[in-house]
């Protein structure tokens, strides 16, 4: 009893009446059938609506290879047949659902809070953080180790539990939240001057990429062409946000497994990535670049020149700190073979970006659903087939390669014009699903305008919510003390998860 | 005559030991491109440790506060048994060789002890893999110390490391002795390929994670003891290598001293150029290391000929 969904394209705008809105049962099996099909789920959120007091349900689902985006919506009640047991994709939505809105999933198999928010349902008492039903082992053998929320180093917070058998990990519960901060609850409100700072800061590891969805939605709703000078300086950030934390990784990945001369470069070298944005726009990571219509900073013929001239040299220093830790057995050893992804797993929960294509799964938003300049100058998708700690840092590699010479491209033949257009009035009553490729993957911000074209923001999908149970997935069998180095190779954002 | 520089020595041991952390660390900054932290580092920190107060869980028994007096003590204490250029050491007497191995076993027992007695799922970790793999250290420690032994044809530390000279039918066992003892050396004082003294994961930690919860004095006595551990360790080691061969006490004192701090130098170099290996990999190094050990004992069990 499927049925069809609407299909659009990555930032277009579409009359929010054109969304089908259809029973329950109809939704549910059209969300598997896609899903069984090879569709991704982008996001899958309910949404409220002030007009007719109701909270409708939303699922937007990718089809990589045509490039279309499928959306339907329904209004599911109090509770209904829970997706997750034919669709692990929904999984984690789901239980966002559920503690957001008290929305009940009907034989959900794992629900339990994933921030661990205030329910803006009225009658959901709010968990308190930290304490859930946590999966428990039995067994004279047995071991339970806590890690986190407060860490040694100087990370984000999150609550590990491993279920142990000696060295071994059967079973890694991730328990996040502590950086909640009502992001999304604040961009659901609507805009205000604030709205881009919102974007700025929802990762701050991420701000390129989650301000540029975020403007091209805005851009989209409002009818503006964003000029090819502004959309290539937008590229020029985002692949320098790439190169900086993929450099970042790279160098942590050495620290992690003792080896001290590609860490210590690396850690260097990010930070003359980061001061090559900030040469830009005068930020590190990029706060202030993008505007609605455009960027506020124009890249002039002498700071290309500077620009191409540091790259160069940045590149060099790259290639001889990373391909040493390419070419160092011991390392390898460490990397190969640990934490092992398989395909099939990573399509089942619907990885997205960097871990992705580290399981041979040929994903990326600037090549399936193009934008700005990525229209026009391609980026090869790079993957790796071993979908272990290798493989991520492989990827990583390559890529950065990819964007070190897509820099220089653009930087040789920027185009001339105005670098920002003026934003016109939003079309009310529209919808439009944007979506980009951050570094560590897939982002999606969903927007849509009311009858008096009030713009809200009501969802936005940051990567690290498809892949946080990717990493859990991939320690089931590991040794426990090689945590830290899968954790590292995924390297997901917790504020970018709990908003 | 011989008992001055002897005292000389526990002196030198006590003064210097420190020190080593502090020049694998510069070497480990060199090789990294760095200025890398003073040289006195670990002066400093154990000046600074000494002026605080240490926190105890209340979870925790005397077992948990005899811990790093017992390790401390039982490191120094083998400062004790050590010869050093050339000369032997205070407190030495036949078969005190067996005395050293078995108070690195006694200091090593009570910071397992210690750690468990947290009842940490961390620490109790740590004491489990220390137990482990120093199940396996210890037999090639001792069977390296065999070999000296029958080399030197005495079980007392003075003499086999005051006999302590090569030739062409001795070289290779000895070699053998001496990579074995450098493996122990590097997990003994959690070092890169076994442990990484740098790091901040617990999970991924050996030694370091069973002194989480310690503090001020106590974590002073944990910091100096694994300073004359290595100090001791590094000894053994570099006797092998740098026999004192000279007539006049001075020349052989320095470079015994100069021995000291090229394997300090030695092992930045190989925390430099290696990665961690993955713990799963570390019992067959040991395991490596007292085929050495035991290789160059069939060596040198040879007939009186």
């Amino acid at each position: 009893m499927t049925t069809e969904c609407l299909l659009v394209r990555n930032a277009r705008a579409f009359p929010f009446a054109a969304c089908p809105v259809v029973e329950m049962p109809a939704f549910r099996e059209t969300v598997i059938e896609n899903v069984r099909l090879g569709a991704r789920l982008n996001a899958l959120f309910a949404m409220f609506q002030p007009e007719n007091d109701t909270l409708l349900l939303l699922a937007v689902m990718a089809h990589d290879a045509d490039g279309s985006l499928r959306i339907l919506a329904t209004r599911p009640g109090e509770r209904y047949q829970a997706l997750t047991p034919a669709c692990s994709q929904a999984h984690w939505f789901e239980r966002e659902i559920f503690e957001t809105w008290g929305i009940l999933p009907e034989s959900h198999p794992w629900l339990k809070p994933i921030r661990f928010l205030p329910s803006r349902a009225q009658d959901v008492p709010s968990a308190e953080i930290g304490r859930a039903n946590f999966f428990r082992m039995d067994g004279e053998e047995i071991h339970e180790v806590a890690v986190g929320p407060v860490h040694a180093g100087v990370i984000e917070p999150g609550h590990f539990r491993f279920q142990c058998h000696g060295e071994t990990v059967y079973h890694l519960e991730i328990s996040l939240g502590y950086q909640h901060r009502g992001i999304e609850r604040a961009l659901a409100a609507g805009i205000t001057p604030r709205t881009l700072h919102y974007a700025e800061t929802a990762a701050g590891d991420t701000t390129i990429s989650h301000t540029t969805t975020c403007c091209q939605a805005w851009e989209t709703l409002a009818g503006t062409q964003v000029s090819a000078r502004a959309e290539a300086i937008r590229a020029i950030a985002a692949e320098l946000e790439r190169i900086a934390n993929h450099i970042g990784d790279l160098g942590a990945l050495a620290g992690d497994v003792g080896f001290l001369p590609t860490q210590n470069y690396c850690g260097r070298i990010r930070g003359d990535v980061l001061n090559c944005t900030a040469l830009i726009c005068g930020n590190r990571f990029g706060r202030g670049l993008l505007t609605p219509g455009g960027v506020q900073w124009d890249l002039d013929t002498a700071l290309a020149q500077n620009l191409r001239a540091r790259l160069a040299e940045i590149e060099a220093d790259a290639v001889s700190a990373i391909e040493l830790m390419f070419n160092t057995s011991s390392v390898l050893a460490r990397l190969e073979g640990t934490g092992v992804l398989t395909a099939a797993t990573a399509r089942d929960i619907g990885l997205v970006g960097v871990a992705a294509r580290a399981c041979g799964l040929s994903r990326d938003i600037r090549r399936d659903f193009p934008y700005g300049i990525y229209r026009f100058h391609h980026l090869p998708v790079c993957t790796w087939s071993t979908g272990d700690c290798f493989a991520r840092a492989y990827v990583r590699w390559l890529e950065t390669r990819q964007s070190f010479r897509f820099i220089r491209e653009q930087l040789d033949a920027l185009p001339e014009g105005p670098i920002s257009s003026s934003v016109g009035p939003l079309r009310p009553d529209s919808m439009a699903i944007s979506l980009t490729e951050g570094w560590r993957g897939e982002i999606c911000h969903v927007t849509r305008t009311d009858a008096n074209a009030n713009l809200t923001v009501p969802k936005i999908v940051d990567p690290s919510f498809h892949n946080w149970f990717g990493l859990a997935c991939a320690l089931r069998n590991q040794a426990i003390s090689d945590f830290p180095l899968c954790n590292k190779s995924f390297n997901l954002s917790y504020c970018g998860h709990d908003l | 005559m011989r008992l001055l520089p002897a005292f000389l020595h526990v002196l030198l041991a006590l003064a210097l030991a420190p020190l080593l952390p502090g020049v694998i660390n510069r070497t480990k900054a060199w090789f990294g491109g760095r200025h890398g932290r003073p040289l006195f580092q670990l002066y400093y920190d154990l000046a600074k440790l000494a002026r605080k107060s240490a926190v105890y869980s209340r979870t925790t028994t005397w077992v948990f506060r005899a811990g790093p007096v017992i390790a401390f003590a039982s490191s120094a204490l083998t400062v004790l048994l050590l010869p050093f250029a050339g000369q032997t050491a205070p407190a030495g007497f036949p078969g005190d060789f067996l005395l050293l191995i078995y108070l690195f076993a006694l200091g090593r027992f009570f910071t397992m002890a210690a750690a468990l007695d947290t009842g940490s799922a961390f620490e109790g970790m740590g004491a489990s893999r220390e137990a482990t793999f120093s199940a396996l250290a210890e037999p090639a420690f001792f069977l390296g110390l065999a070999a000296l032994a029958f080399h030197a044809r005495s079980i007392s530390l003075g003499l086999i490391y005051e006999r302590m000279s090569w030739s062409t039918s001795t070289v290779a066992p000895l070699m053998l002795v001496a990579a074995a003892f450098f493996v122990i050396l590097l997990i003994e004082n959690s070092r890169i390929p076994f442990d990484d003294p740098e790091t901040h994961l617990e999970l991924t930690m050996i030694h370091e994670v069973m002194v989480l919860d310690r503090s001020g004095p106590d974590f002073l006595l944990i910091q100096y003891g694994a300073a004359l551990k290595l100090w001791v360790m590094a000894a053994l080691f570099t006797g092998i290598l740098a026999p004192a061969p000279f007539a006049s006490y001075g020349e052989n004192l320095a470079l015994a001293l100069g021995a000291q701090g090229l394997a300090a130098v030695l092992i930045g170099i190989v925390e430099s150029t290696m990665a961690r290996l993955r713990l799963a990999r570390i019992p067959q190094m040991l395991t490596g290391s007292i085929i050495l050990s035991l290789l160059s004992l069939l060596f040198l069990l040879r007939p009186f000929a």
